[in-house]
């Protein structure tokens, strides 16, 4: 053994790398799972033999509280270097089985995974192949932990600020709880006014309350809470840093009214001439005019103008507004402005929006006026709606005697894009079955329908309501095509029950549209970070264990911007959020993976390529000074804290300077040679 | 009939996109030819040039890179480093007279399981068909012969 000092370095790099190296390797069966396919007793003998390996072994659950104490007792008995666990996915387990090295005294990054689940005994026939797979994989990760390095977990700061995106009910829900933990919260809603989608609707199921009257109280709720500051009209348009220390950059958007001063009068909005402007907050349905409220609940109560159809931003004449205005709220020199945050976690909420439906050429939908979505019939029967909460044809006002409701209108529908199940219109059609029948007395109704899916508490007793006291006669079968025909809506479908064809002339029909992301999510996703699924809906970590956290940790999703949801489950998503948010506030400090960039000064040519590199920001420039303070060379210096760990820099370094923790060139190499 | 020919192929893929797609073809069931052994690294971005070389000097017949599509990076624009360099790459491989055929990229999201799955299977047919990859040991018993300077 080479003792002289000069040596001490090479000899501690083949002691550590190879002679010294006891590695554990345990090998899985996860019951059947692996082992059905994977000869483990086999994999443990094979392994067993290869050099620096102190013990094989194979049990049926290592993950089990009994498999987790065998990891621990063969650490301390065999004085073990390093331990590599042949399982499922370290995405899986990772965690685990380094918190089980910890405890037997082992640093928990001396500790891998070799991926022979997922990767191997799921995806393959043929146990020979498998267990030769199996071999390499195991040996290949052998080969890397023997190169591990004692890496300390890094701590960062937390600020305890929580900005969630999205003023519905799911972010009002996660912002008033994370507010009533005490924690401060900033609300970001990129429309005027708070609410979302939940405000437009009548009565919801399926107790059939109505929306506004359980909304609003909330919208007035988070607007006044201490802990609640509140941003209308505005957008996150940039999102740096990470976890417990993301810098966001907000746009407030121009209102041209200064909600200070402003009292929410509404004179400008009663004597603003052009009141011609289709209301987005009625679908379409109803009028506002060019200054104005989305609806009269809003919150803030405050007008705004918009700009595209104000007269004075078209014409430069009018100012009926400034006039009239008391107390000279009115600006319309106002300019957008951007207001930076310090943020420690972000909730997601930005909801959904119904699918164009004109998709479908053969419904007619923008064809003919009597043609409505859910969500414009929502409109026609909310209290607060264009009509009143009458049920009102669009195009002469009269009472629809005979109503068709097509469900699946989008949902479902491959050829539209739209494969997955929208969740909500089954039951929203039957709640349209049940207004109509409360409202329209002696009115008809008519529900082609694909399946009915009503699983959710006192959902499909409320189905069977709508059908057996309301007297929704369901159909099941699809619509092919809609038409006028002397004054009536004609409908073709099929009753496939019956086996027959049938046409049913209607005075309105109602399209139960697919929820589908926001129309800018995918843009969205990208500027904050997060991954998202190929219809735009953003991708949580973990479909069934991490539901409600993105892939990108202090980021986590509420509501239906994750998938299709109706009201109770966007509330649950939203309050999951708030609680992991809150467990993140309540320490001082964060622990992060040490997956960072280090540098070797002494061979740093300073060449700069890695400052390019670096999708963070987090290499600086250092200066070298020798004693007398005199700069002798400038290299590059990694900060740990805004390094994220991609290792782009690595690959970029000419003089091999810069290295990754946890995925060091030796340790990549290695793992290659080991296959 | 002698048996066919099972390539070996080592594969250079992302955490956050390809490895958790592999993950996704395993929880899905799918079935896919056990040729290729993944290395796990965090971003296509670390993927250095010298890997893959690496790995065929070792002796795999076929390397392939994978990561998040275009724009989607964990990283932000780790992939896009990643595609640069592989072309800088081609040109080298090509004068080194390795067949550009052996080494494979391609972008496979986290949700995409059964493009993982079908892409393991054509790369594993595509490097059958070249058959085994003994130029690298050629060449080394060449260059290892005396000189006759």
């Amino acid at each position: 053994m080479p003792q002289c000092p000069m040596h001490r370095s090479i000899s501690s790099f083949i002691l550590k790398d190879c002679i010294m190296a006891k590695i554990g390797v345990f090998i899985c069966h996860c019951g059947e799972n692996i082992g059905a396919k994977v000869d483990c007793t086999k994999l443990a003998a094979t392994m067993g033999e290869h050099p620096g390996v102190a013990i094989a072994v194979d049990y049926k659950y290592f993950c089990s509280d009994p498999g987790q104490e065998s990891v621990k007792r063969a650490i301390r008995e065999n004085n073990l270097t390093g331990v590599v666990v042949a399982a499922c996915s370290p995405r899986m387990h990772e965690a685990t089985f380094r918190k089980a090295c910890a405890e037997a005294g082992l640093n928990p990054y001396m500790c891998e995974i070799a991926n022979i689940r997922e990767q191997c005994s799921w995806v393959h026939n043929d146990p020979v192949m498998a267990t030769e797979k199996a071999a390499d994989i195991t040996r290949s990760m052998v080969e890397k932990v023997k190169r591990n390095n004692n890496l300390q977990p890094i701590e960062v700061p937390v600020t305890r600020r929580a900005l969630v995106i999205g003023g519905g009910i799911a972010g009002i829900q996660a912002a008033l709880d994370i507010a009533n933990a005490g924690q401060e919260v900033v609300l970001v809603e990129r429309e005027p006014t708070l609410g979302g989608h939940m405000a437009q609707l009548s009565e919801t199921f399926p107790t059939l309350d109505c929306s506004q009257c359980i909304m609003t109280p909330r919208m007035v709720e988070a607007a006044q809470h201490p802990k609640i500051r509140l941003l209308t009209y505005a957008e996150v348009v940039g999102v740096d840093g990470y976890i417990g220390n993301f810098h966001v950059k907000v746009k407030m958007k121009a209102r041209y009214v200064d909600t200070e001063s402003c009292t929410g009068c509404g004179d400008c909005i009663t004597k603003c001439p052009n009141k011609k402007i289709s209301s987005e907050f009625d679908c379409g349905l109803g009028k506002r005019p060019a200054i104005y409220t989305p609806f009269a609940q809003s919150v803030p109560n405050k007008p705004i103008i918009d700009k595209a159809n104000c007269t004075y931003f078209k014409n430069g004449k009018c100012k009926v507004c400034v006039k009239v205005c008391q107390l000279n709220s009115i600006n319309f020199e106002m300019q957008d402005e951007f207001i930076d945050l310090e943020i420690g976690a972000i909730v997601v909420a930005t909801g959904f929006q119904v699918q164009d439906n004109s998709v479908y050429g053969e419904y007619g939908y923008g064809k003919y006026k009597d043609i409505i979505n859910g969500l414009q019939f929502e409109r026609l029967a909310s209290a607060s709606g264009p009509t009143s909460g009458k049920i009102l044809r669009p195009s002469d006002g009269k009472e629809p005697e005979t109503i068709v409701f097509i469900q699946c209108a989008g949902s479902r529908d491959p050829s539209k894009g739209v494969r997955y199940c929208s969740k909500i219109c089954c039951m929203y059609t039957a709640k349209h079955a049940m207004l109509y029948a409360h409202k329209v007395h002696g009115g008809k109704s008519n529900i082609f329908y694909m399946d009915i899916r009503a699983a959710g508490k006192g959902y499909d007793e409320f189905t069977r309501r709508a059908i057996e006291d309301d007297e929704a006669s369901y159909l099941r079968g699809r619509v092919s095509k809609v038409w006028e025909e002397n004054g009536k809506l004609m409908v073709r479908g099929v009753d496939t029950l019956l086996g027959k064809p049938v046409v049913i002339a209607a005075d309105m029909v109602v399209l139960a549209t697919a929820m589908v992301s926001q129309p800018d999510a995918k843009d969205f996703a990208k500027t904050i970070g997060i991954g998202y699924d190929e219809y735009g809906f953003f991708n949580e970590a973990h479909l069934k264990l991490r539901p409600v956290e993105s892939s990108t940790a202090g980021i986590f999703l509420a509501g239906a911007c994750q998938s299709p949801k109706d009201i109770p489950d966007s509330v649950a998503q939203a309050s999951a959020s708030a609680s992991k948010i809150l467990a993140l506030f309540s320490k001082e400090k964060l622990e992060r993976e040490p997956v960072v960039a280090t540098n070797n000064e002494a061979t740093c040519a300073g060449c700069w390529g890695c400052v390019l590199a670096c999708p963070y920001n987090a290499i600086d420039k250092k200066d070298i000074l020798d004693r007398s303070g005199k700069v002798i060379k400038r290299v590059a210096s990694v900060n740990p804290g805004l390094c994220q760990g991609c290792g782009t820099c690595v690959s970029f370094c000419r003089s091999n300077s810069l290295d990754l923790a946890g995925f060091t060139e030796k340790q990549i190499f290695a793992e290659v040679m080991g296959l | 009939m002698s048996e066919p020919f099972e390539p070996k192929i080592v594969a250079f893929v992302c955490t956050y996109c390809t490895y958790a797609g592999a993950d996704l073809a395993g929880t899905s069931r799918l079935k896919y030819a056990p040729n290729v052994r993944i290395v796990r690294l965090p971003c296509t971005g670390r993927i250095s040039p010298m890997f893959i070389l690496k790995a065929l000097q070792k002796g795999a017949d076929g390397v392939l890179v994978s990561g998040c599509h275009p724009g989607d990076c964990h990283f932000t624009h780790g992939n896009y480093h990643a595609r640069r360099r592989w072309t800088v790459f081609r040109a080298l491989l090509e004068f080194t007279g390795i067949p550009l055929e052996r080494v494979k990229f391609s972008w496979i999201s986290a949700a995409e399981g059964g493009k993982f799955a079908d892409f393991m299977n054509s790369v594993t047919e595509d490097i059958r068909k070249l058959g085994p990859f003994d130029q690298y040991q050629r060449l080394i018993n060449e260059t290892e012969a005396p000189a006759t300077l």
